[in-house]
Formats: structure tokens, sequence, C-alpha cells
């Protein structure tokens, strides 16, 4: 019997420029990727939902924050309560934080500065849906671009995600003034993650580093195994 | 009837812009200290008093103005 190919959505919200990006990349790691539209009330059926990068609503107010309130987004938070696997990248993540779908909240840099370059992370968690490619502990080297990348969570949270072990990616040094180097966080059931760097630029070795594609087919297994348990 | 929203960034949150600022104002030659940067946003309000008013922008602030991990929020109501 053919293996079933993982139906992975990608929401576009208006500013959102990764899209395309993500939509290549799950594409090339064998999924069949699905572009969403911002006003969609209702998801078509879906193994899995990526929140891409970019400036949604021109990111106005705060980022992510216009975002939260958007049609498609109503529906990956259904999704998401279901038990659907969610993975925000960069705008992604911060649209999951300001919906309360993922914990903490994303601010400006430390450095004031618009970060963009390759960064080492280190892996924390490998049991999820997200990381189950990666090994334990294993360093990662993913691009990030991000003016407000400082994820910030107050000290009794941070010690409540630590843990609930929701910690997912640490920059392996210093990187945006994040607290406690968080990159990546996961929700209490591990359904739902975001992160700050763009595993999808970082899927052929061509520009540099195809680590992306552990995030993005770790990904693309779970949904997977979904289908596969749905057929 | 007219509203206005303060937003700042709570106490104890990093506030670079802030820190940004208040070196600008020293490079001026003014002695500063404990620059912070938030938003002002102005509101027209479709509210029968003041009262009314400020309970609908208070709902403003908790839903969308503000983000109450990192954000406080005062609100004026003019007449």
């Amino acid at each position: 019997m053919a293996v079933p190919q993982p139906r992975i959505g990608v929401v576009s919200y208006p500013g959102s420029n990764d899209d395309h990006d993500a939509l290549w990349a799950l594409a090339a790691l064998d999924a069949e990727a699905i572009p969403v539209w911002h006003d969609q009330r209702e998801l078509p059926a879906l193994d899995a939902v990526v929140l891409p990068g970019g400036f949604s609503y021109g990111d106005y107010l705060r980022c992510g924050a216009i975002a939260r309130f958007s049609p498609a987004t109503a529906a990956v938070r259904e999704f998401a309560e279901a038990g659907g696997l969610v993975l925000g990248i960069c705008n992604g993540f911060q649209i999951l934080c300001e919906a309360g779908l993922l914990p903490g909240a994303l601010l400006q840099n430390e450095s004031l500065r618009f970060i963009c370059r390759d960064v080492r992370l280190t892996v924390e968690r490998d049991d999820l849906p997200f990381t189950a490619r990666c090994a334990p502990g294993q360093e990662l080297t993913i691009p990030v671009k991000h003016g407000d990348g400082r994820w910030f969570a107050p000290p009794q949270l941070l010690a409540q995600l630590e843990a609930g072990r929701q910690i997912v990616l640490r920059y392996a040094e210093p990187c945006n003034g994040s607290t406690a180097d968080v990159a990546g966080v996961c929700n209490e059931r591990g359904n739902v993650m975001g992160l700050m760097p763009h595993p999808e630029h970082a899927v052929d070795p061509l520009l540099g580093s195809a680590d992306g594609a552990l995030i993005l087919a770790s990904l693309v297994d779970a949904a997977r195994d979904r289908a596969v348990a749905l057929a | 009837m007219r509203a206005t929203v303060l937003v700042r960034p709570k106490p104890g949150i990093l506030d670079p812009q802030g820190e940004a600022v208040e070196t600008a104002l020293e490079h001026l030659g003014f002695t500063v200290s404990g620059a912070r940067v938030g938003k002002v946003i102005d509101l027209e309000v479709d509210a029968a008093d003041a009262a009314a008013a400020k309970a609908q922008v208070e709902q403003m602030c908790e839903r969308l103005l503000a983000n109450p991990l990192i954000e406080s929020y005062e609100i004026e109501v003019a007449d």
C-alpha cells in the first residue's frame, strides 16, 4: 500500500512573506503543502498547520497582535485544541504567543538591531513531533531574521516551563536577549510549537545548512503518522 | 467620547528603545534616567457616558491594545 502524503497547510496572512518558502520546503520533504488564506474560517482536511514568517497585518500594534483575530487563526486554534499539530515560525511564533496558544511574549531585540544570520541552536527536547529526527542535545545551524525575537517570560512562568519541559530549543550563544536564551517553546500538550529561527530557509545544503529539514521532516513524519492512522 | 490609552512596558521588562532614547538625551547634555518608551492610542468611543466609555476601552485593552504579560495600561476619558 502506498504511504499517504501528509497534508500540511501554510497560512498566508496579509504581510506573510515566508509562506512560499514554507510551502516549497514542505513539498521538498514530501508533504502535500496546501496554501490557506487568512480569511478562511474553516481549514481544509489537514494533518498539520504551519504559520509562516513575515509581518502579518504590518505587525502593527505588536507583532502578531492583529493576526491573532483573523478567521484562519480561529480555525487554527480549534485545530490545535483538537490535538492538531501546529508549528509557528518567526511571525507565526509571535502570533501563537499573542493568541495564548504558546507561553511568553516576543519583544524587540535587546540590541535594537534586526538580526539576520545563521545561529547555532541546542535541541532541548527530541521527543516531540517537531524534533523527533534530532539527536538528544544536538546542535543545529539555522538562520534567524527578526527585529522582535526576544522571547520573554517572567521568572515564575519560566520555572514552570522548564519543569514542564516546554523549552524545546535554545540559542547556543546569546542572540537577541531572550529569557534563558530560549529560541523555541511548545505548549503543555506538545502539539503546538513556535520558534524564531527559520527551518524553511535551511532545507537545502546549497544555502549553507540543511538542519532546518530535521525540524520540518520531523513534522512531516508526525503528520504522515496521523494521515496513516486516519486512513 | 474621546478616550486616550497609555500603554507602557511593565516595570522590570528591558526596554532597549527607552535606553537608546536615554543615551541620545545624554548626548544632548541632559542628565536623565529611567527613560521608557510606550504608546499612546487615541480613540473616539460611542458610549452614553464616561463610565460606559471607560468600561469599553478597558475591554479593548484586555483583548487587543495591551499584552498583559509585558505591558500595563492607563485609560483617560474626556467628556
